[in-house]
């Protein structure tokens, strides 16, 4: 075997594949080869390194040298000096603060340091189209443990021990779930693995499924083996490309090497599995519907119980456990479970990843033990909202989840203290807000999406739903009266009670939570017609200050309905009544003479 | 893929290649000097010879690595040693029978060789 003197490793992520990735991958292969290198560097890529807001990323070891944004040109310095003379290339290195121009070393970097990764451990680590070097790293290595060592019995037993909760969301312990469907006696029963992540803003489940299939691989047979199933299925939307090409292959390496199929380490168990793509429909993350759409019907939930656990997919008993949950039992295992139960607050255990996004500076992925704040998520690791904005709320658990606000952000995050608060876990989507965000805007963001999502199967969300996004309608073009706003509120409680799935019983939480946290703002909308944040169009009109207006014409030429006039040398004026609000002039001005009021 | 423990043989062989990517500051460092007279005086060929060295022997903790001219270009090429806890060793007029006798002694037996040192050659 060739032992190389240095590795290259490109990060093949989504994030880092759309910004061109690839292309420097194609660099480098070709001036390795012209510089006679190929045999003493390797170039692997990899999965996701998290930090997806300054990718590409490449990383070069031993020195582990962590390069961002790197362009195709830059490749050949990197090569040039780098790989051939042994010099770093300063200029591409990752500048934390790029005031103080300091290079650290990657585990002390603010963004890496409060990092703790183990449903990541692999991404950014391994090639995940190879199986060995999955196997460098442990792969399999638990499920050998499970089938040689333990019975079925003791495999959930640890599990259960281990304190493990679901991470797609509700945080139901997954050794219960296993507990309950090793206890339904079948000829046949199934494992099944969620990786429909439809929350808008989340990707942490594809980044896994990129960087580290096999791990999913590996637990889905343990689980096999726990509850006594020979087959599995991953349920993955068509929009993930990538994931689901990496995972064809994971899965058929894992078959040519053993690992899938039958009678895995010589023993008797037998297990196999097999991809089904979803369409992309959000409902289809919920349990039941996700199991009607593998059966070929239509994505409808069904009312429960029965619980999956005991009628299932083909109404047998099944288990449906989500990517990332998946991610920490081999982990788990292997580890011990004292080790992951030091981990986390007393009810939470573990880690948790989250996808950061919106209004933040380090727009990526990151992986945090529970119970850290999120003030050190927003602040340290995502390094604060961009151009010095305040920071107003964040929103996690997607359009089933709530605002958490400025003044609770040294909360401890992990299920129950999120529940507390009137928002939830979720797959982990963490949306940042600052002060330019409408908080009845944002709601009405998500009810946009759930509107679009619902099934339609039952009334209260076919319905509800829709007359809950017109009310918020009603408000944001200020036509609403204060007694809409009571009815708001009332609809939305009647919407959670009646519901059939989860979809429709959590689809008023971005509604419920910016009311508790936000009714001033609304408020403003409806009494004072006004938006605080300057963002709904119908109650926000632009004006010039004439004051500060230099009389340039600039904005007049700009403004593409000619709402604008005036005379060179002395304040123009806008007409409210053509103006289309756009907001054009607003970046246009180069003396900050434009407002909206 | 019949057993536990052929599984177990092939990490074991893998993860000496991926041990690369940890973050890691003990270890043993070489460092061979590959600036163009280093290259010219035939560094390349002693750097594989290292690297194949290491990959024979499984030397997990060993890592190969190259840098620029340090001055001594009528001496190329020429090796450092970076042993944790112990000075720098700086071997000159390197070639791929060397090699072999400073991974034997050096890196496995802690013993330098000290006929190869620079401070032998100028002597």
């Amino acid at each position: 075997m060739n032992i190389y003197r240095s590795h290259v490793l490109i990060c093949g992520g989504t994030g880092c594949t759309s910004s061109g990735s690839n292309k420097i991958h194609e660099e480098f292969d070709k001036l390795l080869a012209e510089k006679g290198l190929e045999n003493e560097v390797k170039v692997v890529q990899t999965g996701c390194f998290g930090l997806c807001a300054l990718g590409p990323i490449v990383v070069v070891y031993p020195e582990g040298a962590f390069y961002s944004l790197v362009k195709v040109e830059d490749v050949s310095e990197i090569v040039e000096e780098h790989l051939l003379k042994g010099r770093i290339v300063d200029r591409l290195l990752y500048r934390e603060d790029e005031k103080s121009n300091e290079v650290k070393p990657l585990n002390e970097v603010t963004f890496y340091k409060k990092q703790m990764r183990i449903a990541l451990r692999n991404c950014g680590v391994i090639n995940p189209e190879d199986i060995n070097e999955a196997i460098g790293v442990d792969a399999y290595q638990a499920l050998g443990k499970v089938l040689t060592e333990m019975t079925p019995e003791q495999v959930i037993e640890t599990i259960l021990d281990s304190g493990l909760r679901g991470r797609g969301g509700a945080g139901f312990p997954t050794g219960l779930k296993w507990k309950f469907a090793a206890a339904s006696k079948n000829d046949q029963k199934y494992v099944c693995c969620n990786a429909d992540e439809g929350d808008p803003g989340a990707f942490m489940d594809r980044s896994v499924l990129e960087g580290d299939p096999h791990t999913v691989i590996e637990a889905m047979a343990i689980a096999g083996y726990a509850i006594g199933a020979n087959q599995g299925y991953i349920y993955i939307r068509a929009e993930y490309p990538i994931a689901v090409r990496r995972l064809q292959i994971a899965i058929d390496q894992a078959k040519e090497y053993g690992l899938l199929g039958k009678g895995i380490f010589g023993t008797n168990f037998d297990f196999n599995l097999e991809i089904r793509l979803g369409a992309g429909a959000f409902v289809c993350g919920e349990e039941t519907a996700l199991m009607n759409s593998i059966e070929g019907n239509r994505g409808e939930p069904r009312p429960r119980p029965p619980f999956p656990a005991v009628k299932g997919l083909f109404a047998k008993p099944t288990i449906l456990n989500n990517v990332e949950t998946y991610a920490n039992i081999p982990v788990i295992i292997n580890k011990g479970v004292d080790w992951f139960k030091g981990i986390g607050t007393e009810k939470s255990k573990g880690t948790k990843v989250f996808a950061l996004g919106g209004k933040i500076q380090n727009t990526g992925l990151v992986e945090v033990p529970m119970g850290t704040t999120l003030r050190e998520i927003v602040e340290e690791i995502g390094g604060g909202c961009p151009n010095g904005k305040k920071f107003k709320a964040a929103q996690t658990g997607g359009p089933s989840g709530g605002c958490i606000p400025a003044s609770l952000i040294d909360t401890e995050i992990d299920y129950d203290s999120l529940m507390s608060i009137g928002s939830m876990m979720g797959s982990g989507g963490l949306i940042v807000m600052d002060e330019d965000n409408c908080m009845v805007d944002i709601a009405k963001f998500f009810l946009e999406f759930t509107v679009d999502e619902s099934c339609g199967k039952c009334v209260p969300c076919r319905v509800g739903t829709k007359r809950l996004l017109e009310m918020l309608e009603k408000i944001t073009s200020g036509k609403a009266t204060m007694e809409d706003l009571d009815k708001l509120e009332e609809l939305c409680y009647v919407i959670k009670e009646s519901a059939l799935c989860g979809l429709g019983q959590t689809a008023p939480n971005p509604v419920l939570s910016t009311l508790q946290y936000f009714k001033d703002e609304y408020v403003a909308h409806v009494k004072d017609k006004v938006c605080p944040a300057g963002v709904c169009k119908a109650l926000v009109n632009y004006h010039i200050d004439p004051e500060k207006c230099k009389g340039c014409s600039l904005c007049s030429r700009k403004c593409p309905a000619n709402a604008i006039t005036g005379e060179i040398k002395s304040p123009f004026v806008i007409d409210t009544d053509k103006c289309l609000k756009c907001g054009v002039c607003m970046e246009a001005c180069k003396f900050d003479a434009i407002y909206k009021k | 893929m019949k057993s536990l423990a052929e599984l177990q043989q092939l990490r074991d062989q893998i993860s000496q290649q991926v041990v690369l990517r940890k973050d890691r500051e003990d270890g043993i460092r070489v460092v061979v000097g590959m600036a163009t007279c280093g290259i010219a005086a035939g560094a390349r060929p002693v750097m594989s010879a290292f690297l194949n060295e290491v990959s024979k022997r499984k030397l997990s903790d060993v890592t190969v690595t190259q840098t620029g001219c340090i001055g001594m270009c009528r001496l190329e090429p020429i090796v450092e040693i970076y042993m944790p806890g112990e000075e720098k060793v700086t071997y000159v007029k390197m070639n791929e029978e060397k090699v072999a006798r400073i991974v034997a002694e050096h890196i496995i037996n802690k013993k330098p060789v000290a006929e190869y040192t620079v401070g032998a050659v100028q002597e």
